[in-house]
């Protein structure tokens, strides 16, 4: 098997050497009865070029959307990768390297991570971020237990705004750690009255730009609100490409910003790994889940990094910790850095104006279409749009005819009929004027 | 040795690299992008024209300061990477290519079903291995990590005493050898902890476990392999006396990688265990993550596993995406955004098809080995913390280092200038100055007998005495000496911040 | 006049009248290594005998101080947070953790005197 090096001399040596006869006989310790029933009816090694016709055939039985053009966004979106973003992450170095815990050897990684949390502090317009969290779902998730121990409050309320899977995967945390959760009904056309909520129980306020179904909103009267009322204010972005063109979080007066990175790090690949964001104010970090880079200097005077303020977590403070978290999403968080270093200040601000563009030109080309109404006044790369019939079936449709047209609220939302009628939609920078007139020319055909 | 400086400060392959807010050129990018088509702007009134602050690097520059960080690095590529419990073993680059195909990479968790079906197809594919493997009936796919699959396991097991009129239980019981994640996770089920002993063996003391079990105990978290290296020889009968008292019996996996193709853990009496799949399955660590944790379960914690997960029908594939219906009606609810860490998913299995279960065997026989040989060959001058054949890892105590003034830290810092990464060290906590080794089934005989070499002489150096004063100043080769922790943490700097004009003035008139 | 009383988790308390002045002992901070974090009590906090009073760090350990006896904050020492290196250099002196009132005289009494403690270190090295 090529990724063993023992040969069978070397194995014989090596038993030799450690006194038994047998490489079973290691196993010696494993109750024979129970050794006895470990047969498996299972496939045996494969050379490369097996495992790829295996697995290429699988992945061909997928439409991917290099086959067929697609808008489909909710939390997860599909950017153009760079070629030397590939490149960097795929080097050994990055990629089969352990977390940073010896420094001396590992500067490159915690240097990476130094220069992310400084990107991700600026754009979400916060002081300080963490190395990251799995994926923007459970940073939400995080943001809220970490609420309820800075304010010592039990209750949290999450606006209808935000994306179902931080939602749900928020309020399944908090169910366990015997906390409460308020979630707001979906709110597509932003109806809901979050600042005559907030009261002096709430531990935080969960909210998001731009929201589930694409809207924009200011949250600054909100944050003023929960301020005065001793809670946090927590802004999710689950599309970080819009802090490019948007007024950030934190000039919003956010407590606590969450997010995915999935959208600017990697391909949309079936929606995970992503990377989770998680960025708040410096005196809060002693609250903070998840791994800190820090600067300081070596035994030469050197700047150097290190992980720091451990103590907050599992391996030192165990059943005390602030979260449980070990392996989080350095790659991927490499990933964001390097392109968010390779677009800069300049390409950061085109990309997102080039997404909106192209999410305009959408808008106004569906608007043409009968029945079908633009949900959000402001929206940034997605919206909801109302159709005249189920969204659904309508998806179904397009797929039939190789596009990839958006995504019913319904799956989304099963128990809410009156959402029945609403279709998310996303463009990107990656789709042409072309791919946006082919759906708009379907879309009419499936509608009429 | 007089240390040379360059006027650079670089030292030959060794660049010293700034931060990329260092390296800003204002104005410049890496990425050209096509000019956006002249539209009607729907922004509202949150456009914002306020500078960001982010640097602006050409393309060259930006590969270079990378190539540059990288080099930097200690990786699982370029070197021998012993640390115990994180199974560092290489990480084949055709699983790379696999997650890299179009069919995988380019395709949305909402596209609908029916054009996803390959990628539902890999789930459950990866998803019945990792069943056979472990003999469990069900798997939870979604965790993120371990860590995340601890917790699922322990939500499934809290929403099944629930469920049984038994939510009254409250205690879960840890070995003080455990990683810090399992009292973590349990805290965050809403748990309490209380810590059983080992016996003088390194094993759990089952006298004592069986003392601590009663009607208030939801369940036993139990590595298996421990952290100490060693079979928990009594699992049956601890799984026994768990069941007899109520609760359940959650293996933390971690250590999976020594069990692999030997014995399934469902005839060990388990009822939920995380798989690391970037440990046992060689997906890469990535410096930290991304990982992924798929937890099995046993039929009595079926019912409450987490959405979604892929259902197999006569029509093909589709995912159950909300709890408290249909085969998802005791569903403990979501973790995880989305469909779990798919890309981790097609690496395993890309991993699992090449070893195939007589490579999964070979591999996990082999493992064993190379970590028995370090402990009877490192034995020479080190001392093995328990007597007898080890797994995969082999824990020494720093009894050798008694009276040297050399401390476990120091050999770890002096095997870096040696050219391997160090053991991890100080874990597990019950072996006094631990030093913990698994060296994976990957590493080669001659790999191992390097670096037996290296440590062998390192302490035979440090038991000379008078040592101490060299130790404590390795690594001296590094890309850095010794970093100072104590001031990174007295006085946190977690990002640049842009030097202030009067300092930049004042720093140049002293220079 | 003041007596020095030891507890088993490495706590002296010097008391003097009904109040009692908190910090942890040289041996404690020598074991903790380079403290890089501390967090006191406020005033008027109500402690329990044993019970979690104020917080100790290192760079690779955090520990909790307990409240040796029952009682309330008078005072928490505010120069610390910023100076968490007093604790090193001067423990039992300026390194003082936070005073208290003693709500019963009677708890004083399970604590160890300088000779019981000193024992008590050189039977757990």
């Amino acid at each position: 098997m090529r990724y063993l090096p023992l040969s069978d001399q070397n194995r014989a040596d090596m038993l030799a050497a450690v006194g038994v006869a047998s490489v079973d006989d290691l196993f010696a310790d494993i109750p024979a009865a129970a050794k006895a029933k470990a047969t498996f009816n299972l496939s045996n090694s494969m050379s490369e070029m097996e495992v790829e016709r295996v697995l290429s055939a699988i992945a061909a039985k997928n439409i991917n959307a290099a086959q067929a053009p697609s808008f489909l966004g909710a939390g997860n979106y599909r950017h153009h990768t760079p070629a030397s973003l590939d490149y960097i992450i795929q080097r050994g170095e990055f990629l089969t390297a352990y977390t940073p815990y010896q420094p001396e050897i590992s500067q490159g990684t915690l240097q990476a991570i130094y220069e992310f949390q400084t990107q991700v502090a600026l754009i979400t317009g916060m002081e300080v971020a963490n190395a990251s969290m799995y994926d923007g779902a459970t940073a939400c998730a995080e943001a809220a237990t970490m609420a309820c121990r800075v304010t010592k409050r039990a209750k949290v309320l999450v606006s209808g705004s935000v994306h179902p899977h931080y939602r749900d995967v928020t309020a399944t945390a908090l169910r366990f750690m015997d906390l409460h959760i308020e979630c707001l009904a979906p709110d597509p056309v932003g109806v809901e009255d979050l600042i005559g909520r907030v009261g002096s129980d709430l531990a935080c306020v969960i909210v998001q730009t731009p929201g589930f179904f694409g809207q924009l909103n200011d949250f600054t009267a909100l944050a003023e609100a929960c301020h005065a009322a001793g809670a946090l204010l927590v802004v999710c972005v689950a599309e970080p490409v819009s802090l490019g063109l948007l007024k950030s979080p934190g000039a919003m007066g956010a407590d606590i910003v969450v997010g995915d990175g999935q959208s600017i790090a990697t391909p949309t690949m079936f929606g995970g790994p992503g990377v989770g964001l998680f960025a708040t104010r410096e005196k809060f970090i002693r609250q903070m889940p998840g791994r800190l880079a820090g600067e300081t200097v070596d035994e030469n005077g050197r700047r150097g990094w290190v992980l720091t303020l451990s103590t907050r977590e599992q391996h030192i403070r165990r059943e005390k910790a602030t979260s449980n978290i070990c392996t989080n999403s350095g790659l991927i968080a490499l990933a964001f850095s390097v392109h968010m270093t390779l677009l800069g200040e300049v390409g950061f601000r085109r990309l997102a104006e080039l997404n909106h563009a192209h999410a305009a030109l959408l808008a106004d080309q569906l608007e043409t279409l009968k029945g079908v109404k633009i949900l959000p006044s402001a929206f940034f790369n997605e919206f909801a749009v109302q159709l005249p019939k189920p969204a659904a079936p309508v998806v179904e449709a397009l797929a039939k005819r190789n596009i990839l047209g958006g995504i019913p609220a319904s799956r989304f939302y099963p128990t809410y009929p009156e959402l029945e009628n609403i279709l998310l939609l996303t463009a990107t920078e990656m789709n042409t004027e072309a791919d946006i007139a082919v759906l708009v020319g379907a879309l009419k055909e499936v509608l009429s | 040795m007089t240390e040379i400086v360059t006027t650079s400060g670089h030292r030959a392959l060794q660049i010293e690299q700034p931060l990329i807010f260092e390296l800003d050129t204002s104005g410049s990018t890496a990425v050209d992008l096509p000019a956006a088509p002249k539209v009607r702007t729907r922004l509202g009134q949150l456009r914002s024209d306020k500078p960001i602050g982010l640097p602006g690097l050409s393309e060259p520059e930006v590969v270079r300061h990378y190539t540059r960080l990288s080099q930097k690095n200690y990786s699982i590529d370029t070197g021998f990477y012993p640390l115990g419990s994180c199974t560092m073993k290489h990480n084949p680059r055709l699983n790379e290519k696999m997650a890299r195909l179009p069919g995988f990479a380019d395709i949305h968790p909402y596209q609908p079903q029916s054009t996803a079906q390959g990628a539902y197809e890999l789930i459950d594919t990866l998803a019945h291995w990792l069943k056979t493997l472990t003999g469990m009936p069900a798997v939870a796919m979604s965790p993120a990590a371990g860590a995340h699959g601890e917790l699922c396991g322990l939500m499934c097991i809290r929403s099944a005493h629930e469920a049984n009129g038994q939510g009254a239980r409250k205690l879960v019981l840890v070995p003080e050898s455990a990683h810090g994640t399992n009292p973590a996770t349990a805290a965050l089920c809403g748990y309490r902890v209380e810590a059983i002993p080992a016996n003088a063996g390194g094993r759990v003391d089952i006298a004592a476990l069986k003392a601590k079990l009663g009607p208030d105990v939801a369940a036993v978290m139990i590595t298996n392999p421990n952290t100490c290296g060693l079979f928990e020889t009594e699992c049956i009968e601890i799984a026994q006396a768990v069941h007899a008292a109520g609760a359940y019996f959650y293996m933390d996996g971690a250590n999976f990688n020594a069990l692999v193709g030997r014995v399934r853990i469902a005839d060990l009496g388990v009822d939920a265990m995380h798989i690391n799949l970037h440990k046992t399955f060689s997906t890469p660590h990535g410096g930290g993550g991304p990982g992924a944790g798929p937890t099995v379960l046993s039929a009595a914690l079926a019912a409450f596993v987490p959405v979604p997960f892929v259902v197999k029908g006569v029509d093909g594939f589709s995912v159950e995406e909300h709890a408290g219906v249909g085969a998802a009606k005791q569903s403990l609810g979501r973790m995880k955004g989305f469909q779990g860490q798919f890309g981790v998913f097609v690496r395993a299995l890309s991993y699992i098809l090449a070893m195939g279960v007589d490579g999964l065997k070979t591999a996990s026989g082999d493992a064993v080995l190379n970590a028995n040989y370090l402990r009877t060959e490192l034995s020479a001058e080190l001392h093995p913390a328990f007597d007898g054949i080890c797994m995969h890892e082999v824990v020494f105590d720093d009894s050798f280092l008694k009276n040297t003034g050399v401390s476990t830290l120091d050999i770890a810092k002096a095997l870096i200038d040696e050219g391997f990464h160090p053991m991890t060290m100080y874990f597990p906590l019950v072996v006094h100055g631990a030093l913990l080794m698994e060296p994976t089934e990957t590493e080669s005989k001659a790999t191992l007998d390097q670096f037996i070499a290296s440590l062998l002489a390192l302490a035979r150096k440090a038991k000379q005495g008078d040592q101490a004063e060299w130790f404590k100043g390795a690594p001296r080769l590094a890309p850095r000496r010794r970093l100072d922790e104590t001031q990174a943490a007295r006085k946190p700097v977690l990002r640049w911040r842009k030097p202030e004009v009067g300092a930049v003035v004042a720093k140049q008139a002293a220079e | 006049m003041s007596q020095l009383r030891f507890t088993k988790d490495h706590e002296w308390v010097r008391v003097e009248g009904t109040t009692a002045t908190v910090g942890i002992t040289e041996f404690a901070q020598g074991q903790l290594g380079d403290i890089v974090f501390v967090e006191v009590p406020a005033k008027g906090k109500a402690l329990s005998a044993g019970g979690e009073a104020a917080v100790v760090e290192s760079v690779k350990a955090a520990s909790e101080v307990y409240a040796p006896v029952s009682g309330s904050v008078t005072e928490g020492n505010a120069a610390l947070p910023d100076a968490p290196d007093t604790v090193n250099k001067d423990p039992q002196g300026a390194g003082w953790f936070f005073k208290m009132t003693i709500n019963n005289p009677a708890e004083l009494d399970s604590l160890m005197d300088q000779a019981a403690y000193d024992k008590f270190v050189a039977d757990a090295s």
